[in-house]
């Protein structure tokens, strides 16, 4: 089979065009996410095949277009609600935390709100303070959310099917940057289960335990340490929640030390919660 | 519809009495004085239509369908209640009547509600979606996001507004500005007031705005004039700082919704003083039966605390 090699926003919109083609249940809501494909593009083409009946844009009302978005998944649809920047996740967390996340609880098990919502993060596109934050954080804490950060484009497509195929509401998030990272991702049909973290390099010496964005730079970190004689184990947990806390721990034992490395706020966040784990489970 | 507006009063008056007896865990919002609300609302409703309900959720509930026994499990935490105890007062659903739950977020089901239109009409099911809130909602910005798509998109929902003056213990006066509907209008959006006591009134704006959604027309915006006769909460007993005592007795005595009702029956000789006698003494029966039902069922065992969280 001839490896073929696309871009994290290519690998993002096939995965979003193959279940769309899979499901028609699946459609996608949000601003600027039809003719415009969004600011970032990864949407290019989508409204094309699928028309505006699927690709569906919104006013500039995030409160509004993902509580519609919840209730139409309570409903027998599946969303994928676009909030453009993770920034913007702020305006919508009644409607995640409050409503999406607790809808199965509340009604001891009998409704079901299987929606995703795409969202960025990373600082790397110098839009300052409001458009540059990390809060992935925020949603990893709350239960009944499930949350993805995907670092390569095979990771990214084969999550975010998994995401829509999920009866939980979903939160995933992309790294700005990322996009036009290329990787290889195969033509045929495939998922990666949720709470099954990736060695993107293996290593004897040390442990770097790398997030979304900071994989590439775990892994050029890597690199220099190969240089100096430290062999380093890359490891991505590639869902905060479900984290699969037992290979991180199965890591740091075998190299009996571990950094983690998140763009996210360092104080009560991901890193501290991985390393929380590590510090339980390996040592 | 009259039976119905008794059993809602019935059953209010008897989670107060849970409350005072301290047999219910948390608090309650009681629905009292609004009956004709709900009930006029839903009965202009098939089962398949949606509704969301608010913290002040028991007459929708149970004017969409539910019955009396699982309700007051729910209430108390029960096995057998409709969510499994999970629920509780503020957020009472039953997806088989319809109702996608009570929501302890003001106006907090806004978004809910008009998606559930959004999917009746992706799916071409005909459904229609019921939005429930107090005027105290449109203190929310949410409402004002999803109303304007709902128009845009002409989703068929129907908000309903229930007027009954009182944000908890502050009078709407005092916090919105303009005229209600003049909010809703603004989107384009139909809208009609109606005094909330009388459920005929209610019910025959409410059919034809259904008929309207159903007809592909859009949403709609109803006003109901209506009056709360507890407080705020079960809890909120000294309330004459906030509301005098006179205008809650002229409102029960001149305005109550069963009241109106039961003298339009008999005036229009459609029934007698003993048939509504009958029905009281039903209601009555059927409401002690539900508690004693919901006080004897079992609790959840202790690992169900952890379940449901992830479908």
């Amino acid at each position: 089979m001839p490896e073929r090699e696309i871009t994290f926003a290519e690998a993002i919109r096939e995965a979003l065009a193959e279940e769309m083609r899979r499901d028609s249940r699946v459609f996608i809501v949000g601003e600027d996410v039809a003719e415009a494909g969004t600011p970032f593009k990864v949407l290019s083409g989508l409204v094309e095949e699928f028309g505006k009946d699927r690709v569906i844009d919104t006013p500039i009302s995030e409160p509004g277009f993902t509580g519609i978005g919840v209730g139409a998944a309570m409903t027998g649809v599946r969303p994928v609600v676009d909030i453009m920047f993770g920034d913007f996740l702020t305006l919508t967390m009644d409607q995640i935390v409050n409503q999406a996340a607790k809808v199965h609880y509340m009604s001891g098990g009998k409704m079901k709100v299987p929606i995703v919502f795409r969202t960025t993060l990373g600082a790397t596109r110098r839009s300052a303070a409001q458009h540059s934050q990390s809060l992935h954080a925020w949603v990893s804490h709350v239960p009944g959310l499930k949350v993805a950060i995907p670092s390569t484009p095979y990771d990214a497509k084969g999550l975010l099917k998994t995401a829509i195929r999920d009866d939980n509401p979903v939160v995933f998030f992309e790294d700005k940057l990322s996009y036009k990272l290329k990787g290889n991702v195969p033509a045929e049909e495939y998922t990666i289960p949720f709470g099954v973290a990736d060695i993107k390099r293996k290593g004897d010496d040390i442990t770097l335990v790398a997030t979304s964005s900071m994989v590439q730079v775990a892994l050029a970190a890597a690199e220099l340490l190969n240089g100096v004689g430290i062999s380093a184990e890359v490891i991505d947990p590639r869902t905060t929640f479900p984290l699969d806390k037992s290979a991180l721990i199965e890591s740091a034992k075998k190299t009996s030390r571990a950094i983690v490395i998140d763009e996210g706020y360092e104080r009560y966040g991901v890193t501290a919660e991985i390393a929380s784990v590590i510090a339980d489970g390996a040592f | 519809m009259y039976q119905q507006m008794a059993k809602i009063r019935a059953f209010e008056e008897q989670v107060n009495e849970l409350y005072k007896s301290a047999k219910m865990p948390g608090l309650a919002h009681l629905y009292s004085g609004e009956e004709a609300v709900a009930v006029g609302v839903c009965e202009a409703l098939q089962k398949t239509d949606y509704i969301t309900s608010t913290h002040r959720g028991h007459g929708h509930c149970l004017a969409k369908g539910a019955s009396v026994d699982r309700m007051f499990a729910e209430l108390l935490g029960k096995e057998a209640g409709y969510c499994k105890g999970k629920g509780g007062s503020m957020h009472i659903a039953d997806p088989d009547s319809g109702n996608l739950g009570a929501n302890a977020i003001v106006g907090g089901s806004a978004g809910i509600a008009t998606g559930a239109a959004f999917s009746a009409k992706m799916r071409k099911s005909n459904q229609v979606a019921v939005c429930f809130f107090g005027e105290g909602a449109l203190g929310q910005g949410l409402l004002y996001e999803v109303m304007n798509m709902a128009s845009l998109w002409k989703l068929p929902v129907i908000y309903v507004c229930e007027n009954n003056l009182y944000n908890e213990y502050t009078h709407h006066s005092e916090t919105t500005a303009g005229e209600l509907v003049a909010r809703a209008q603004a989107f384009g959006i139909h809208t009609e007031i109606v005094d909330g006591q009388d459920v005929h009134g209610v019910y025959a704006a409410t059919q034809q705005l259904v008929e309207r959604a159903r007809r592909g027309e859009g949403p709609a915006f109803l006003q109901c004039n209506t009056y709360r006769y507890y407080g705020h909460h079960v809890g909120d007993i000294n309330r004459a700082y906030y509301r005098p005592k006179d205008e809650e007795e002229e409102w029960k005595a001149k305005r109550d919704p069963l009241t109106k009702l039961a003298e339009r029956l008999i005036a229009g000789k459609l029934t007698d003083q003993k048939i509504l006698d009958r029905i009281q003494a039903e209601v009555q029966i059927e409401i002690e039966s539900g508690v004693a039902f919901a006080l004897n069922a079992p609790f959840p065992d202790v690992h169900e605390v952890d379940e449901d969280v992830y479908a």
